[in-house]
């Protein structure tokens, strides 16, 4: 009953919110109300961020949603720890972007979408509350306005390549997190994404051969 | 309160298994012994895995240890109801009004065919004659007052060994249940804390006052516990369904194709879901009506009980018009070439038979008003809440417009996985179906393809690209894979690191899809890493791992 009476807070009550499980390497860097249900929070710079940032809740059981990404590398997202099954992808919305993003958010638990070139102002706000309300974690992908945190990726360092050997193995992505309330004052971090594969086992060492023997 | 009616139910054992040989999937070899698996539980098994200790529920390495022979099965829903519809046209050759409880169970109302024939034993007797002898297959029947002591009597007859039907005397239905598991009622969730709080057969369930039973599990206990004292779910007085409950389609032109006609049936499903439930109604049986283009009226039944959501009911529709559409192909196989003689599904209607007031399929006020509690809500009724939302996506957008990916076979940066429309099928096309039942999760080998990290973002249409050495020079990959020096510049950027090649050659015996190429990572001085690929002396950026 308690959870049911602070559901029907009046608004602008602050309510707390269940906060959506990040994976830790997204954990360490966002504040600790780092993706709560109801907010936005946006990302640009880098579209393994933006799978680093659905990671998390996806293998938690939310549903995700892509919008707007027709390129989107849907075996990188696997790769991610993204549910495939629970991943639904709008790749060209077109003209009803926005009524794609408002029908998403009423039944998906996060939303990412790129928005178009041009978006009113109004209406990304009214995005914005619409996920408030409905509880949802909005996503944009590239800037937004009034978004409670931003993610942004600065620079990139490959990890395994070399000149004509080896392959693409991880990745450090410098990032920077700006926001509004705690997250007021920008941080910057770094996050190794895709992740580098666990240490090797460490080589036993090897046991001396006996002497050779003679005989006969 | 009424008397339940009285019910004869008609149960083939073990229908996937049956389904399968009949899909010629394995050989009918009665000594085969065989499993249907689902999500790595047993789902259904014939008598010879049966006699080696396999059981339902029972984990496959289990089922495998127990009997090491085993035919291991994939579970298909579709394939046990296309093969079961002969069954029910069978039955109603000779007995009006069949509902399918689920593919391998069927009911039918006693009242008329026992008048007419003499009798319950000899209805069932003519009933079990005719499945046998036009879909020879064994089928075992039980007769009771109400549908669930039919249901549990058909069982027991199978359980006794003999085969002879159970025929409960009239008037003894609640006696005949009061012994049985509470298991009978299939409420899993339900009989899960009964039998917690100590309530095991159905008789001590019925025991309990009917007011308290709804005050502690609301609208369906209360169905639960009216069924449990062998009674039948029908209202004192069931109303005639308004016309406005009615949903129906009209193809044109008519459908002929199973896939199609099942997009429909989905929209239609939905439509029909939205009706009922946004008055608060259920309904008992679901009635699926069809036209085909020659004029011929279709029309079968399906337990509903208020307990389908939109989308069982859809998956009914396809199941049904899967079944209907099957048939018709067998009846005319020499004219299928010609589309204008094969009949289709000219229009389809769902009507709601013996509509219900019913509260149970509605979302509590809290899941729908708040999403703050959304941490409440149970899995299903999130996956539901997507499904809703995405179809009404579909709605906006076409059916392609919402795609989801599957896990495939393939070398290139995007082949590895497929996309579907969302609400198809989630089958890989790459990955053989056979292979898919055996070993679940595993994929063939790709030599060739790129190992991962996968790029995050795939060019639809790759961008041309000149790849150059120190000299300004184009790189020239040879046919056995040299380079020409070591590429310095991908168009204006300064190459930091670089790997490759990854040869590929693939589909060389056909000539219009062979293909012959070869791949690169590069890193440039900006700090992005990209994908390349060389194909006929021509570089491409195919993805970007940014």
């Amino acid at each position: 009953m308690f959870e049911g009476a602070r559901a029907l807070a009046p608004v602008g009550e602050v309510v707390q919110r269940p906060v959506l499980q990040l994976v830790p390497e997204l954990a360490r860097l966002l504040p600790p109300t780092g993706a709560r249900r109801g907010s936005t929070i946006a990302v640009t710079g880098s579209t393994s961020l933006l799978l680093a940032l659905l990671a998390g809740p996806s293998a938690g059981g939310a549903w995700c949603a892509i919008v707007g990404m027709p390129g989107l590398g849907t075996a990188a997202a696997a790769e991610a720890g993204i549910a495939v099954d629970r991943l639904a992808l709008v790749p060209s919305p077109g003209r009803q972007w926005a009524e794609t993003v408002a029908a998403l958010i009423d039944g998906v638990d996060v939303v990412a979408a790129c928005p178009p070139a041009r978006l009113a102002a109004g209406m990304a706000r009214r995005l914005a509350s619409r996920a408030r309300e409905r509880g949802a974690v909005l996503v944009p992908v590239g800037a937004w306005e009034g978004a409670e945190l931003t993610l942004t990726a600065t620079g990139a360092d490959w990890a395994g390549l070399s000149w004509g050997a080896g392959r693409l193995r991880s990745r450090r992505l410098d990032v920077r997190v700006t926001g509004r309330g705690v997250a007021a004052r920008p941080r910057i971090g770094v996050v190794w994404w895709p992740p580098p594969p666990a240490e090797p086992m460490p080589a036993e060492p090897i046991p001396a051969l006996p002497a050779l023997e003679a005989v006969g | 309160m009424t008397a339940p009616s009285r019910t004869i139910a008609l149960w083939c054992p073990d229908w996937p298994v049956t389904a399968a040989i009949r899909a010629g999937e394995v050989a009918a070899d009665p000594e085969l012994p065989i499993g249907i698996f689902c999500a790595n539980r047993v789902v259904a098994c014939s008598a010879a895995a049966r006699a080696e200790g396999v059981r339902r529920d029972l984990r496959r390495r289990e089922a495998q240890g127990r009997c090491p022979s085993l035919v291991v099965l994939a579970h298909d829903p579709d394939r046990d109801a296309r093969f079961f519809e002969p069954v029910v046209a069978a039955v109603e050759s000779s007995a009006p009004g069949v509902e399918v409880v689920r593919p391998g169970m069927v009911a039918v109302g006693a009242r008329g065919p026992t008048r007419y024939y003499g009798g319950d034993a000899a209805t069932v007797a003519h009933l079990r004659g005719e499945i046998h002898r036009r879909c020879d297959v064994p089928a075992l029947a039980g007769v009771a007052d109400g549908l669930l002591a039919a249901l549990v009597a058909a069982r027991q007859s199978y359980q006794s060994g003999s085969g002879a039907p159970t025929v409960v005397a009239p008037g003894r239905s609640a006696e005949f249940l009061a012994g049985q598991s509470i298991e009978a009622l299939h409420r899993s969730e339900l009989t899960d804390l009964l039998g917690r709080l100590g309530i095991r057969t159905l008789g001590a369930f019925a025991a309990l006052p009917a007011h308290d039973v709804a005050d502690r599990f609301g609208a369906d206990g209360a169905d639960a516990h009216r069924l449990a004292r062998g009674l039948d779910l029908r209202p004192l007085a069931a109303r005639a369904p308004a016309p406005e409950l009615i949903t129906r389609t009209i193809f044109d032109p008519p459908v002929q194709r199973v896939d199609t006609a099942a997009f429909a049936a989905k929209a239609l499903a939905d439509e029909f879901h939205d009706r009922l439930t946004g008055r608060g109604l259920g309904c008992l049986r679901l009635s699926i009506v069809a036209h085909t283009s020659r004029g011929d009226e279709l029309v079968r039944l399906w337990r509903h009980e208020g307990t389908l959501g939109a989308k069982a009911i859809a998956d009914r529709v396809r199941w049904q018009l899967d079944g209907w559409l099957t048939a018709t192909a067998a009846a005319n196989p020499e004219d299928s070439t010609d589309t204008d003689s094969v009949d289709g599904i000219a229009d389809l209607a769902l009507v709601p038979d013996q509509v219900v007031p019913y509260a149970g399929a509605q979302l509590r006020l809290w899941d729908r008003a708040a999403g703050a509690v959304t941490d409440w809500r149970t899995e299903t009724e999130a996956a539901e809440r997507a499904d809703r939302a995405l179809t009404r996506v579909q709605g906006l957008l076409g059916p392609a417009g919402v795609v989801t990916a599957v896990s495939d076979g393939g070398r290139g940066p995007a082949g590895t996985m497929r996309l579907v429309p969302w609400g198809d099928p989630r089958v890989p096309a790459r990955i053989p179906a056979r292979a898919g039942a055996d070993r679940a999760g595993v994929t063939p080998p790709w030599p060739g393809r790129i190992p991962p990290p996968s790029p995050a973002t795939v060019l639809a249409h790759p961008a041309l690209a000149a790849v150059t050495d120190r000299d300004g020079q184009p790189i020239v990959v040879g046919g056995r894979l040299t380079l020409s020096a070591p590429p310095s510049r991908l168009d204006d950027e300064v190459i930091l690191a670089w790997s490759g090649p990854w040869p590929i050659d693939e589909r060389w015996w056909d000539t219009t899809t062979a293909r012959r190429c070869a791949r690169f990572q590069m890193v440039t001085a900006d700090g992005t890493a990209r994908l390349l690929v060389v194909e006929g002396g021509y570089w491409w950026i195919e993805a970007v791992y940014d």
